[in-house]
């Protein structure tokens, strides 16, 4: 694969995922020595730093690419802090990758890094009745578990999945975490213990919903050409999707409290697109990369519950719609099947630190694309997908790939 | 309002109550029709391929179909109201699509239906609820609950 639009990710670096409550520029700046010194590039020759934000750690974190760039010392780099909820290290990643293909940088430092209350997330403080995210905590008292669990009740009702079925991902996903040294979950469980854990928001149970946690993680891209040089151009992205959905939206996707109109109106933009917005972000991405799913060799998805990560498998193209039993139950997404999904453990196995799971994902698939996954490591894998989907209409997909 | 309950902090204008019956209030385009729910609170149509700027206030369908359900067995954060002196009480949720709109609102269920009254493709009909803030004072909000007699569900959910 050679391709002009392509960048180079030339050096990753996590910090573990836990729940210390300590600063979180201390575990992103120890992911970014990580990521830079992976790449054998210095400090000093980075040429723009973006930071995904955190909205739970005051100032410091709406400009994160600054508060990390003064942890690390000034050197005069500019800095970019954005945010995108769940596909915050995305949308980092995606202006990382913009800037070298424009040639406006040849070396960016993207880091996500996050220090996250316990409990459910609630929305940012004060009486905000014009915030979607504030109204569905205060008419409805509508958690991101409980959006989670409409759609897992819907799945069960379309494609007969069962409880059982769900566990079956814990159980899979349980077993890589326990393989990875970032992982914040690092014990096997089985299914009898996710079936007995409690109910949270009917059908899902607490071992069946991803945790929130603190953690860091940080990707070093550079042009081709850059890399070539320092040898470290064996993994490149190949594409970013970050799409947001098109009118009319079927599903009712958090925060918001109803879909749109499926009926229609008068215009002849109102039929529902061909893709569900969920479909349409790995599509993108394929379809910029010039692959289809049939070249995915594995693939991290954003498990915020286990019945999500059997959605995933049908909406990146894994298998056919209601497949994604079979092909769990199969073996297929395991390590050592056919295209295992979620090698890093997942969400599962890390719960969200938010602006740092895309990039850990990235992360993971470079671990596995240069053959540096040790005991998760998946065989002969040259192409990889993460996606993953956030409040207010945002997702991304990324694909990696192997020179 | 007709029991002098005032509408829950930000949703003034979604609903109607009255002689007509209690009703959910959409933002209709005067240009295209095109529905919002909550009515938008700034000009603009959900239809990127209209400039409407106007909407006016449209009564929605009372019934519908379960599309989904689920329930909170723990209390929700703040600011989900916590009235001085109770317990958390778990109730349950639903995703209702509308019957005419085909459109998906979210709301509570009625108190006292649990989950394994529901089932997924269920007529559900819309009626009066109540929250009661932290300062315990009552609030109207919507709720949802099984239509009587409604049609048993027998086969596979409609995607």
């Amino acid at each position: 694969m050679s391709r002009t639009d392509s960048v180079a990710v030339a050096g990753v670096g996590m910090h573990p995922w836990g729940a210390w409550g300590k600063p979180f520029i201390g575990y992103g700046s120890a992911a970014a020595r990580a990521a830079l010194a992976d790449a054998g590039i210095g400090w000093r020759d980075v040429q723009l730093v973006v930071g995904g934000e955190t909205i739970r750690n005051g100032y410091p974190g709406f400009v994160a690419g600054s508060a990390l760039s003064q942890a690390l010392g000034w050197h005069g780099a500019p800095v970019a802090s954005c945010y995108a909820a769940c596909a915050t290290g995305a949308q980092a990643l995606s202006t990382a990758r913009a800037h070298i293909l424009a040639g406006l940088a040849d070396v960016v430092l993207v880091v996500g890094a996050d220090t996250t209350p316990k409990g459910f997330f609630a929305p940012v403080g004060g009486e905000r009745p014009d915030d979607p995210d504030w109204l569905r905590f205060r008419l409805l008292g509508a958690t991101n578990p409980a959006y989670f669990g409409l759609y897992a009740r819907r799945r069960m009702a379309l494609r007969g999945s069962t409880e059982a079925d769900f566990a079956a991902v814990k159980v899979k996903n349980a077993r890589a975490g326990a393989l990875n040294p970032n992982a914040r979950f690092r014990a096997e469980v089985d299914a009898e213990t996710v079936l007995n854990s409690p109910m949270v928001s009917d059908p899902l149970r607490l071992l069946q919903i991803c945790a929130t946690s603190d953690g860091a993680a940080a990707v070093v891209l550079t042009s081709e050409d850059y890399a070539r040089r320092l040898n470290k151009d064996a993994v490149r992205i190949r594409a970013v999707s970050a799409p947001t959905p098109t009118y009319p939206r079927t599903v009712p996707d958090f925060p918001y409290l109803a879909s749109d109109s499926m009926a229609s109106n008068s215009t002849a933009t109102a039929a529902p697109a061909t893709r569900t917005f969920r479909e349409s972000l790995a599509h993108a991405a394929y379809e910029a990369a010039g692959i289809g799913p049939e070249d995915v060799d594995l693939a991290e998805v954003y498990d915020l519950t286990t019945a999500m990560e059997l959605d995933w498998y049908e909406e990146i193209g894994l298998c056919a719609p209601g497949d994604a039993e079979k092909l769990l139950h199969e073996g297929a997404t395991a390590l050592g099947g056919r295209v295992p999904v979620n090698t890093s453990g997942g969400l599962s196995s890390f719960g969200e630190a938010i602006p740092a799971q895309a990039i850990a994902q990235v992360c993971e698939l470079t671990w596995q694309l240069r053959g540096d996954a040790g005991a998760r490591q998946v065989e002969r894998a040259r192409v990889g997908v993460a996606v993953n989907q956030g409040l207010f209409g945002h997702g991304s997909a990324i694909v990696v790939g192997r020179k | 309002m007709t029991d002098g309950i005032p509408a829950a902090p930000g949703t003034e204008g979604w609903f109607r109550e009255g002689p007509d019956g209690f009703a959910l209030l959409a933002g209709r385009c005067t240009a295209c029709g095109a529905l919002s729910f909550p009515p938008r609170t700034v000009p603009g149509c959900p239809d990127p391929g209209c400039e409407g700027l106007e909407q006016s206030p449209e009564p929605l369908s009372t019934t519908g179909t379960l599309w989904s359900y689920t329930d909170a067995r723990y209390a929700p954060p703040p600011p989900y109201p916590r009235p001085p002196g109770t317990e958390f009480e778990p109730y349950a949720l639903a995703a209702v699509e509308l019957a005419a709109e085909r459109m998906i609102v979210l709301g509570q269920v009625a108190p006292g239906v649990p989950t394994g009254a529901l089932q997924v493709g269920m007529t559900m009909e819309l009626t009066p609820g109540t929250l009661r803030s932290s300062a315990g004072v009552e609030e109207r909000v919507w709720n949802f609950r099984p239509a009587p007699n409604y049609e048993a569900y027998t086969g596979e959910a409609q995607a």
